[in-house]
Order: C-alpha cells, then structure tokens, then sequence
C-alpha cells in the first residue's frame, strides 16, 4: 500500500529538521491511524540509524604521512612566481628599481670629466677646488670627479661626486655637506634630485 | 580552530609544505571516510582521499578564504569522487526517475541485491550492509546522503560544498532515503 504522498513529504521535513509544529501534529495523528505509514516512518527512521552507524570509519595510521610524501616537490622558480603573481605591486616596483638602478648605475661608471659648479671666488687646482681663507661663496657647490678643499665659507649647499672632501679647522658650510662615492649613494642622490626637480616643476 | 587553519592557509600559500600537513592531520578522517563511503572500498578511499588533498594543496590559490576551508575540501573531494564513479560504470543508470517525485526509480523496479536479516546481524556485517546499500545509491543522491549522515553537515553546508540550492539538496536527500530505505529498513 502506498502512502499518502503529503504525509511522506512531512517525514521528511521531519528528517530535514524543518517541520514545523501544525505539521508534526498533522504527522503524529496520521502515524497513529496508519499502520502502512507508521511502518514507512520506522523504516526511515532506522535507515538513518544505520547510516549514522556506518559514519565511524578512521584514515588508515599512514595516510597522512603518505599525502605529505604524494606532495608535489615546489622548485623555487614556482615559488617565486607564485610569490610575484600574488604581489604585483612589489613586482613593478622591484621592476622600476632594477631599470632605474641599472640605468643609474652605469651611468655611475661613465666617469666624466672634472666639474665644478661654482667658479667665483674659488682656486681650482689639480681636479681640487679650494675655497681660500676668507672667501664666501654665495650658492651651492658640486663638484664632481674631483675633491673640495674649504678653508673660507660656503654659503650653501656643498656634494662631492667622485672626491673628498677637507675641511679646514676655519672652513664653513652654512648648508649640507655630502660626499658621494658609493654607487648606491649615487643612487639614492639621483632619486632625490629627480623628486626634487618633479617637486619644482610642480610648483 | 578558524585561527589555527588561518594561520597555516597563510603559511601554506607561502609555500611552506609543513603548515599542510596540520591541516591533513585535522581532516583525513572526514575525508577519507567521505571517499570510503563514496567509492565503497579502501583502496580506490585512500587513493582518492589522497589525491584530494594533493589537489587542494596545489590550487590553494584559488580558495576563497570567505568559504570554511573544509566546505572547500569537501567540494574537492565529493567532485573527485563523483568522476571517479562516473569512470568506473559506463552501464545504464538506474535512477532515470519514473513519473512523479516521490523518489520511485527504476531500482525499485528491479530485483535488488538485497542482504537477508540473518547477514546483517553482525555489526561488521551490519556496516557492509550499509555500504553496499549506499553503494547502489545513484552518484547524485549518494553524495548528499553522505554528506549529511556519514559527515553530519547542514543542509546549508551541503548545498555550498555541491553548489546547489537547499530545495534540490532536500529533493536529493528526500530521494536517496527512500531508496536506502526500500534496501535497508526491513532489516
């Protein structure tokens, strides 16, 4: 005998956990007048028991050993673009760092002729500029491929590209003084004369 | 726990092998007994079960840290174990269903393998009885039969793991109970 299909459908509801009250009543009342119905509930219900039964079954001792072994072996070339794909920010900029620094830094090896910046109240000797005692240069000084001696003032700013520095006991520098002979310190002067002129022409 | 498996996402995505294997150690019951009750033996379990979790580890990019991580596993490996099935039987499915939805399959119609009450009182028997029974359960009503008795999950869990609406997990699940029932509910 079948049963009726709106009260199989309440069974399940049952089973589904989403029966709600007027629909239980409407279930208890038909199991208690119907022994085919009764008989099919029962049977559901000890059909899920079984399976529930069934559920206790454990991994094998090695099987998580066995996975780790299974592993495919990462070559770090896949870490790396697995890392890179992940981080595209970092990519371009490590991208620009290594065109600028490249750029940079060959430019770095062009040692070009001696300059100086300022020729105004300054002996220049043998690739050595020197600020006499009692002299004041009004402005920055650069000079490059050659060193500076300052026994007067400078009234600014002094950099020394590829050479040194001395400073007399009586020198003065009213601004910074910078030495830049390290290819990373050539760098680091490149970018921040580049922000500064960007700045400048922003102004 | 959510921080712990968190924390070894992180790591695993790093590339950090070891983080994974606390996260094998966390879940190889669930779904290696997902992949046994599926599949129905073993062997063909713990292939799968491995493989599982091999496939997982290698498209951890793809999780979507949004979803419980075990959703996702089990995603992984009810899929794996539903092609794995479709592989093996190439024969007539037996749930073209009949008129109506009140589950009535061509497997009710046919004569079926069923196990007399004398087989089933032993409880290892028992547990053979349930397999077998599961194992004549079509691929679609056995993954949500698994899933909610073998693994205990929600219906909404069910229905995130197989991607399908909730109404057609409890369709499914409605289905593959009556079928287990015709098999198992004279014992």
């Amino acid at each position: 005998m079948e049963c009726p299909k709106e009260i199989v459908l309440l069974m399940h509801s049952y089973f589904d956990g989403d029966l709600q009250p007027e629909g239980e009543q409407q279930l208890k009342e038909h199991l208690r007048s119907c022994a085919a119905c009764a008989a099919h509930f029962h049977e559901l219900k000890k059909t899920v028991a079984f399976l529930q039964y069934a559920a206790h079954v454990a991994a094998p001792p090695s099987f998580a050993a066995k996975v780790m072994e299974a592993m495919p072996k990462e070559r770090k070339t896949a870490r790396l673009r697995r890392f890179l794909h992940r981080h595209p920010l970092l990519t371009a900029a490590s991208l620009f760092l290594a065109l600028t620094f490249g750029s940079l830094a060959s430019s770095w090896g062009e040692r070009g002729a001696f300059s100086v910046s300022a020729d105004e109240h300054v002996i220049i000797r043998d690739h050595t500029v020197i600020v006499p005692e009692g002299q004041t240069v009004k402005g920055d000084i650069t000079v490059r491929n050659g060193s500076i001696r300052i026994e007067g003032t400078v009234d600014g700013d002094v950099t020394v590209i590829h050479g040194k520095k001395y400073m007399a006991s009586a020198g003065q520098v009213t601004g910074e003084v910078e030495e830049i002979n390290q290819v990373f310190e050539w760098i680091w002067y490149n970018i921040k004369e580049r922000v500064h002129h960007a700045l400048q022409s922003l102004e | 726990m959510d921080l712990f498996i968190k924390k070894r996402i992180k790591a695993i995505r790093k590339g950090d092998q070891n983080a994974y294997a606390d996260l094998v150690d966390l879940y190889k019951d669930k779904i290696y007994r997902l992949c046994y009750r599926m599949l129905g033996n073993r062997h063909e379990a713990e292939d799968a079960a491995q493989e599982a979790f091999i496939r997982a580890y290698v498209h951890i990019d793809t999780y979507n840290p949004e979803m419980k991580f075990s959703t996702w596993l089990y995603r992984i490996a009810t899929n794996l174990t539903i092609d794995k099935l479709r592989k093996r039987k190439p024969d007539v499915y037996l749930d073209e269903e009949l008129n109506g939805t009140d589950g009535l399959t061509m497997q009710a119609q046919l004569p079926s393998r069923e196990a007399s009450p004398e087989e089933a009182v032993e409880s290892l028997e028992l547990q053979e009885t349930v397999q077998r029974a599961i194992d004549q359960l079509p691929e679609k009503y056995r993954s949500v039969i698994v899933l909610k008795y073998i693994e205990d999950l929600s219906l909404q869990e069910i229905s995130e793991i197989l991607e399908l609406p909730v109404g057609t997990v409890k369709t499914r699940l409605h289905r593959g109970r009556e079928a287990l029932r015709r098999q198992l509910g004279h014992l």
